[in-house]
């Protein structure tokens, strides 16, 4: 047995790494293939993967991740503001800041479980969101949002170094190729291929936490906290720990969205930034692996798409129909687009949350088995479902 | 030697007296069953043990540690294991990393952060804990998930959970509750052979069959006081017992 889930990892890692780099090509034929959209879809790959080591394994749902996601992008641009434009510093500081206050809000809301840890989390979330946007304004510029200004230090700008985010001069903006692929365009671009090295680090890390002791003592708390505390274990040091690691996660992931685009605002801690992870996590399978990317690549993608209908995208959709039938679509469509996005991923949710409880890789796996039959055997994660690269 | 000592214990819920004045001593090596009607308090002073309870006063003493105040792993960690009267398990784990986990416990302590060599890679503990399944008998449903076991079962898989950890006490409630003639026989001779081995048990139990078999010594609980304590023999004959145990029917 212990072969074979060796074998399956592997496969499943190969499959993962090829697909994030073949990103811009795989993500062409349904026009995703563009640096904003693909620089999300790694982004808030990283998200989600950090989010399920906690919600996924141990069962404690968090509803303020966000806040580290902010810290993690506050912390970035300081770095771009004080240093320069490289995004190293920015990442390590991000990645550091955002673990020592996963530290002290995990060790403070872990003290209670179930919904009263999530409304621990929540409220320390909003505490920070609050924070940020007027008592802490030297810090984090309030509402206009933290950026670089012209008159910000920059100690190690030199004069002949780029004037955006690079990494020791590769431009994050920079596009380098952009084939015609089946008709479609797909655009490589270095900050998305940045990102990508952290998604499959991300997801390696994952991997290698669900299989290891640790990865099992996390299950265990799921599944039943006093028997771990009759066993001889302490279960806080455990949820402590993942909690840390998943703030982590969080804070590169803000780390890396200030490194694509140098802003930081308030409102990337705010309650419905959180609860979007957790939409993320449970839309694609929490306490899967491939999960949690699937789901933030579904989510991103949506909201890419709907967000850009507006009325007359609408008019023109319906225009060969007559123009009572065509008005009468577009009304009964339009709450659902445009700003009114949020709606049809509500009732996406609530349609998989009913009808598919195990997230969309419980979808796949079932629809591999309904088409496949038997071939591949009875492998537990589908490594050929459709799109886990986003 | 008394291994475990349990002196003028008092417990209060409320106005419910639930522990009046309890004592207990166990010998090293021995069985010791308490014995007595229902909500005579026997759960009550094991979770006293195991930090489940406090006492509201009261000594425990444990191999010379006080266990009074020690949280539940902590107690875990001096020797004590426990199985409970409803099966405690991970119901949504494998049976072989049920037993592994424990195994995990007993040796890198409550808490150890090993969270980058696979679990395969352990396989001395693997094979203790699949030896360990084999003994109570469970060897061929390792890879199965817990939660799907039959209640007797869950109280075998339980059971090696606790060995596994090889604890210097053993403490049993009601093990064998629920359980069909045939697999509480099984039961018996299982716990016999451990017992034999040399360790230390406290059994609950309302099973007198059970009890007699396995036992040298038992206490006798009635309303929260321990009216008796003695060996099977003398137990089996004093009127006390029998008229608060059983109305004053013949054991």
């Amino acid at each position: 047995m212990s072969a074979t889930v060796k074998d399956n990892d592997r496969l499943l890692l190969t499959v993962f790494v090829i697909l994030v780099l073949a990103g811009p090509i795989v993500l062409a034929p349904i026009g995703a293939s563009y640096p904003d959209l693909l620089q999300r879809f790694a982004i808030y790959g990283v998200f989600a993967i950090g989010f399920n080591i906690l919600f996924g394994l141990t069962g404690y749902l968090s509803f303020g991740h966000a806040a580290f996601l902010g810290v993690g992008s506050y912390a970035a641009v300081w770095m771009f503001k004080l240093l320069n434009y490289n995004v190293i510093p920015a990442l390590v500081l991000a990645v550091v800041v955002s673990a020592v206050f996963a530290l002290v809000i995990g060790y403070v809301s872990l003290r209670r479980s179930g919904i009263y840890f999530s409304i621990l989390t929540l409220a320390f979330a909003q505490m920070m969101y609050n924070l940020a946007y007027s008592v802490l304004t030297p810090i984090t510029n309030g509402e206009t949002g933290l950026q670089v200004y012209t008159d910000d230090p920059q100690w190690l700008q030199t004069a002949g170094s780029p004037t955006t985010t690079n990494l020791f001069g590769i431009r994050m903006n920079e596009v380098f190729w952009k084939p015609e692929f089946l008709g479609f365009e797909a655009q490589f671009n270095y900050g998305y291929y940045f990102a990508a090295v952290f998604l499959i680090l991300a997801f390696y890390i994952a991997l290698r936490i669900f299989r290891s002791p640790f990865g099992m003592m996390l299950r265990a708390v799921k599944s039943n906290q006093n028997r771990m505390g009759y066993t001889g274990l302490n279960p806080r040091p455990y949820t402590l720990a993942a909690f840390v690691i998943s703030g982590m996660y969080a804070g590169l992931a803000g780390g890396l969205l200030a490194c694509m685009d140098p802003l930081a605002g308030a409102e990337r801690m705010q309650w419905t930034a959180s609860g979007e992870v957790v939409l993320m996590t449970i839309l694609g399978g929490a306490g899967t692996l491939l999960g949690p990317v699937l789901g933030a690549g579904f989510i991103k993608y949506l909201e890419a798409i709907f967000s850009k209908v507006n009325e007359t995208v609408l008019q023109d959709w319906f225009s060969f129909m007559p123009d009572w039938m065509g008005d009468a679509l577009s009304f009964v469509i339009s709450p659902f687009v445009g700003e009114g996005w949020h709606l049809t991923l509500g009732a996406l949710f609530m349609a998989i949350v009913i009808f598919l409880p195990g997230g969309l890789i419980d979808g796949a796996r079932q629809l591999g088995r309904w088409i496949g039959g038997g071939f591949g055997g009875g492998d537990r994660k589908p490594a050929h479902s459709p799109v886990p690269a986003e | 030697m008394s291994y475990l000592t349990v002196k003028n214990v008092n417990k209060r819920f409320g106005g419910l007296k639930a522990l009046n004045e309890v004592n207990l001593s166990v010998e090293k090596g021995t069985v010791h069953a308490i014995i007595g009607p229902n909500g005579a308090g026997k759960s009550t002073l094991l979770n006293c043990f195991v930090g489940r309870l406090m006492p509201d006063t009261g000594i425990v003493d444990f191999d010379g540690v006080s266990l009074l105040g020690l949280k539940p792993y902590e107690i875990n960690q001096v020797g004590v294991s426990r199985v409970f009267q409803t099966p405690e398990i991970f119901g949504d784990l494998s049976l072989i990393e049920n037993v592994m986990i424990p195994a995990f416990a007993r040796r890198d302590g409550a808490f150890r952060m090993h969270g980058w060599e696979p679990v395969e890679n352990e396989r001395d503990l693997r094979l203790r804990a699949m030896d360990m399944l084999a003994d109570v008998g469970l060897a061929p449903r390792a890879n199965d998930v817990a939660g799907t076991l039959s209640r007797g079962d869950k109280r075998r898989l339980e059971l090696a959970m606790c060995l596994v950890q090889q604890p210097k006490l053993l403490l049993l409630d009601e093990p064998t509750a629920g359980m069909a003639r045939a697999d509480t026989n099984a039961t018996i001779d299982l716990l016999k052979g451990i017992a034999e081995r040399g360790l230390t048990m406290v059994v609950i139990e309302h099973d007198m069959h059970v009890v007699f078999s396995l036992a040298q010594r038992i206490s006798v609980l009635a309303q929260g006081t321990v009216i008796a304590e003695d060996s099977p023999e003398n137990i089996k004959g004093n009127p006390k017992v029998q008229e608060a145990y059983l109305g004053g029917a013949h054991l």
